[in-house]
């Protein structure tokens, strides 16, 4: 295995006992009270000083390298190092005296010595930690030189991350997200001294690892020597090129987010100014990824209800259940290289956007008269891991690939920024049609939680012939929404149950197997909370016993994306979250529909094109997909996944080549 | 050497006669500082193992064998002449502060000891001095021998417990102490080969012997690796608060130009001060006197420390993992006499960043022999400075 870090406050077990007793604290002259176990650093925030971080960060546990943040401690001959240093008794220091301000010059000279690459040039100037530093806290010019050849990695394989690890500073924050909040340990710590690095495991190439593309350490890399892997010249050529048709789905996560690429606070939606800006850089249709995710409700809820039926009713193990959501393409890629036993649990649908392409490339193509070859299909997504799931060798059942190109929050926001238009000055525009019309129970899809509320209010509905209102006021399924990292939640139908639907008569006879059941569900974002499920499910506890369990790779769900823009904080992604659940609310009193099934562009989809309905077998071709173990440690070579070369080729591709 | 008069066991009868407080004030009152350089009072580290909080009873005594400073190997002639009186020390340290189990973390390159040292833990267990039942005591007490892997940086304390756990040796953040929570989050009493000897002695010859050796502050005698430019390296036994001078003369150095006390993380002290005393209060050191001939260039010697801490260094924090690379150019350059007034000086508030910033014991010594040999030989270090760039 890779080795890890040790992380967090060492032994915390036999730390400070955590009682409710508070601490006197002087900072700086001032007198504060804080909760016995409270870092300096808390405490000087409490104290309104700021004291300058690298390594540190709200979300993941403390571990002191960096040393940017140290500070006097009366009576102690070194500077503590504020962020890892628990407060457990009465102590005075000083947050800016003589020792401490050349401590910190020193430092961030120090850093910038060690640091290869120029600002003018990285996808990070503007928003890099180190720059700020050193604008706030460095001397005017390198005092201990400045590096000017690269020597260390530069690892471009694989179509989603890039690591230039010429311009690391060796926070360990993308080591301890991968290992402590993800749980996947796709990185460690490699070398001693000056030859130390961040690698993956047996310095291997990151595609060659378990590595699950989530992004989630590029969103915490404070600099530059983490990025997503950049595909707007293959966009920006598509467009360019008047022999092709480029038309862009965009997802509700980046939605919600890309303001803050424009200096808007987290949390303001710019939805239909976006439709504005896309139109603006030359995409011929603008469409919206929640029609595809309330088609991909559809089939994943017929296929929870037909799978079900075939295991509780005839038996059938081969169909097991828990039932796990597929749309998270990280948490695909884990549970392969993790639990690929468990893969028969995972539903077999398509993610909205492999779905989306799926339907571009035909029946959107055929209506339109268009050949599927001069068609670019274009996503915007929250998601590093998309690029990676748009390059599977099985996203092309229709002989093309679903999706050519995905873009991140971060990429479509530098597109922008590059036309010079300023995207919140944008009139509001809507999407184009045929699939103009989604529900806001696509929206949802982008906050932790989302699918099953989705589901739930379809299933529930199909099942029950009536209205989900009557068991929830407005709709809002809130037992399965929040940020506890797993929610668990109960749901009983009614002794009295409806016919079932045209749509599904094919698949099941009637509903009576389900009157007055108790439907046992499972919300769980974050990969290391993913891993405690799935060890409680094979261990055989409460999670085994769930009928539907939803799995994000990343922690908030979408809207906490590795492709979404830097930094992230809980707080960030709850202010994103509100913006997602106030569009699912404006449906409601606008009148639009916020159930999946009474989608009207969904449901012409069925008559028109997916004739045989859902889970029949136009849909199984195109927007069902299979799953394919990987190695624990090390991903099977026949699956690792070339680099993007010129995904705007288009050229028919092998689809069943694995 | 005084140790090898000590008869055997003499001092685990005598611990197991008092109850471990008496154990623990014995060693309070001998005055006794830690053997391994910090030099911190054993007594106090055993008290404050015992006293602290032990979720499930569980404490640790961990021996220091990693001996990896340059210029010490004192530990190394403890364990292969006196195993017997440093295991006995462990099992004192064991009852003192309530635990169960020792671990001695030997340095991977004394693998050729291991043998002799499984041999001597299987004697001490037949002759029933280790065990479930020490002495007819009733107190339970056993060693394991953990086998280093070669980084200077797991001596110390923190990154050897880390080691010990199976991770990458890399210093913890410090509080919580090893003593509050180390090797698994229990107590853990961390303490230097030599040390454990001495415990032993203090048992049996009494704390009032060994307060009477040395001087008021540093009690006791102290074993002395003594290397360099001398007619006779080896390891020497003082009283504490000896002068530089005696160390240097029973070891037969004509003519030395300095002494670097203290190995690579001590300090250069210049012939002019061989006066000086080598205690906790004045020159302090784990036990490395490297003696430096008339003939030598210190800015050589400096180099060659600074190599090995900018290699050695794990890594992972910032004023360790680049400072010392940039004094090792830094000292590079001045000897080819392209360095300036103006970067030496940027290279001093280098090194004094270091010593306070840094996260381990590692990182905040790594400057000392460079900065005490631009103090102590300014003129001379000047002269390596071109006449333009002063
Ligand atoms: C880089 C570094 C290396 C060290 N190496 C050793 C060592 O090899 N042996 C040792 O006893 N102490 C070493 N120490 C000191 C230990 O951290 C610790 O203070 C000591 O083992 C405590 O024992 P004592 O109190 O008996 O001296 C080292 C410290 C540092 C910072
Ligand atoms: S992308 Fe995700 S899995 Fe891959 S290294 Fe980063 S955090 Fe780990
Ligand atoms: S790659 Fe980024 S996050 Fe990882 S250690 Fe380097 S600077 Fe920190
Ligand atoms: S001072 Fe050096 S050895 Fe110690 S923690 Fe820092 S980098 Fe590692
Ligand atoms: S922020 Fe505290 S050491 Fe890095």
């Amino acid at each position: 295995m890779t080795t890890t870090l040790r992380l967090g406050t060492p032994g915390m077990p036999g730390g400070p006992a955590v009682t409710s007793t508070s601490v006197t604290v002087t900072v700086d002259g001032h007198e504060v009270e804080v909760p016995v176990g409270s870092t300096i650093l808390e405490a000087a925030e409490k104290a309104g000083r700021r004291i300058p971080t690298l390594c540190h960060h709200p979300d993941l546990p403390d571990v002191g390298v960096c040393r940017i943040c140290v500070v006097e401690v009366t009576g102690q001959r070194a500077l503590q190092a504020s962020c890892a240093y628990p407060i457990t008794t009465p102590i005075e220091i000083q947050t800016y005296s003589r020792r401490v301000r050349q401590a910190r010059q020193t430092i961030v000279d120090l850093m910038l010595a060690e640091h290869c690459g120029s600002c003018q040039t990285c996808g990070r100037n503007g928003n890099c930690e180190l720059q700020d530093l050193a604008a706030e806290y460095g001397s005017d010019h390198f005092r201990f030189g400045q590096r000017t050849e690269p020597t260390r990695l530069f690892d471009t394989f694989g179509p989603s991350i890039r690591r230039d690890m010429n311009k690391c500073v060796h926070c360990l924050r993308c080591i301890r997200t991968c290992a402590e909040l993800q749980g996947v340990g796709a990185l460690g710590v490699i070398g001693r001294g000056d030859s130390t690095t961040m690698s993956p495991y047996l310095t291997l190439p990151i595609s060659d690892v378990v590595c699950i593309n989530c992004g989630q350490c590029i969103n915490r890399c404070p600099t530059g020597a983490l990025q997503e892997v950049d595909n707007t010249d293959d966009v920006w050529r598509a467009i360019e090129d008047p022999t092709k048709h480029v038309v862009i789905q965009t997802a509700p996560a980046p939605r919600a987010a890309m303001g803050e690429e424009f200096g808007l606070p987290p949390g303001t939606p710019v939805t239909w100014q976006l439709n504005s800006a896309l139109r603006e850089l030359g995409f011929d249709k603008v469409f919206d990824t929640n029609f595809s995710a309330d088609l991909t409700i559809i089939e994943e809820g017929t296929e929870l209800l037909v799978r079900l039926y075939e295991n509780l009713v005839l038996g059938d193990h081969g169909r097991p259940v828990p039932q796990f959501t597929s749309c998270s393409p990280g948490w695909i890629k884990y549970l392969e290289h993790k639990y690929p036993e468990f893969a028969p649990n995972l539903s077999s649908c398509k993610s909205p956007q492999q779905m989306f392409g799926a339907l571009i490339k035909t029946w959107y193509a055929q209506k339109n008269g268009l050949d599927p070859a001069d068609v670019v299909s274009v996503s915007l997504m929250p998601c590093t891991a998309k690029k990676f799931e748009a390059h599977r060798p099985e996203m092309t059942d229709s002989g093309f690939p679903d999706v050519d190109v995905s873009l991140t929050t971060r990429e479509l926001g530098r597109m922008i920024r590059e036309l010079g238009i300023r995207l919140p000055d944008l009139p509001e525009s809507d999407f184009d049609d045929p699939f103009g019309t989604a529900s806001g129970s696509g929206v949802i899809f982008g906050a932790t939680g989302g699918v099953m509320e989705a589901a739930l209010r379809t299933v529930v509905e199909l099942v029950t012939g009536g209205k989900v209102e009557d068991l929830f006021d407005h709709a809002d399924i809130t037992p399965v929404r929040g940020f506890e990292e797993t929610r668990y939640a109960e749901i009983t139908l009614p002794d009295t149950l409806g016919p079932v639907p045209p749509l599904l008569a094919h698949l099941v006879p009637d509903w009576d197997w389900l009157r007055g059941v108790t439907l046992k569900l499972a919300v769980v974002h974050g990969t290391a909370n993913a891993q405690k499920v799935m060890e409680d499910i094979k261990a055989g506890g409460r999670f085994s016993e769930c009928h539907f369990i939803e799995f994000m790779a990343c922690p908030g769900g979408c809207l906490g994306g590795g492709g979404q823009p830097i930094p992230t904080s809980k707080e960030i992604r709850s202010a994103r979250a509100k913006a997602i659940y106030g569009e699912d609310a404006r449906y409601g009193e606008t009148g639009r529909v916020r159930k999946s099934h009474e989608n009207p562009a969904v449901l012409r989809v069925y008559e028109e094109f997916l004739t045989d309905g859902p889970c029949g077998h136009t849909s199984h071709h195109l927007l069902h997909t299979t799953y394919t173990p990987r190695g624990a440690f090390i991903a099977t070579p026949s699956m690792t996944v070339p680099a993007t070369t010129n995904a705007t080729t288009n050229a028919p591709t092998n689809g069943g080549a694995r | 050497m005084t140790l090898a008069t000590i008869e055997a066991e003499q001092g685990l009868r005598a611990a197991l006669a008092l109850d471990p407080a008496g154990v623990v004030a014995t060693i309070r009152e001998s005055g006794m500082k830690g053997r391994g350089g910090a030099g911190f009072p054993t007594g106090l580290k055993w008290q404050l193992a015992a006293e602290a909080v032990a979720p499930d009873g569980v404490r640790y005594v961990v021996c220091n064998a990693d001996e990896g400073e340059p210029g010490t190997f004192k530990d190394r002639v403890l364990l292969a002449e006196l195993p017997d009186l440093v295991f006995e020390g462990m099992t004192i340290g064991g009852y003192a502060i309530g635990s169960h189990e020792g671990i001695c973390y030997l340095r991977g390159e004394y693998v050729y000891l291991l043998a002799d040292l499984e041999a001597c833990l299987e004697r001490r267990r037949a002759a029933g001095l280790l065990g479930p039942d020490v002495a007819g005591s009733g107190f339970a007490f056993d060693i394991t021998i953990h086998l280093g892997s070669g980084a200077y940086v797991c001596g110390e304390e923190t990154a050897l417990i880390e080691s010990l756990e199976g991770r990458r040796g890399e210093p913890r953040n410090r509080p919580p102490f090893p003593v509050v929570s180390g090797f698994r989050g229990a107590p853990t009493v961390v303490n230097n080969v030599e040390t454990f000897a001495w415990a032993a002695a203090i048992l049996a010859r009494g704390a009032d012997w060994f307060a009477h050796i040395g001087t008021d502050r540093s009690t006791g005698p102290k074993l002395l690796s003594v290397s360099g430019d001398v007619q006779r390296p080896g390891v020497y036994e003082f009283p504490l608060g000896v002068s530089i001078a005696e160390v240097i003369e029973a070891a037969g150095g004509h003519d030395a130009k300095a002494a670097i006390v203290g190995g690579a993380a001590g300090t250069c002290v210049p012939a002019r001060d061989f006066g000086r005393a080598i205690s906790y209060e004045d020159v302090s050191t784990g036990g490395a006197v490297i003696v430096v001939g008339p003939w030598r260039d210190l800015l050589e010697v400096a180099e060659n420390l600074q190599w090995f801490f900018a290699n050695e260094s794990c890594g992972q924090c910032t004023p360790c993992r680049v400072g010392n690379v940039k004094l090792l150019e830094g000292i590079r350059a001045l000897r080819r006499g392209e360095l300036t007034v103006q970067q030496l000086e940027d290279m001093v508030s280098l090194g004094q960043t270091m010593r306070i910033a840094s996260k381990c014991g590692l990182g905040q010594a790594a400057p000392n022999v460079l900065l005490s040999i631009i103090e102590n030989y300014r003129s001379e270090v000047l002269g390596h400075i071109p006449v333009g760039a002063r």
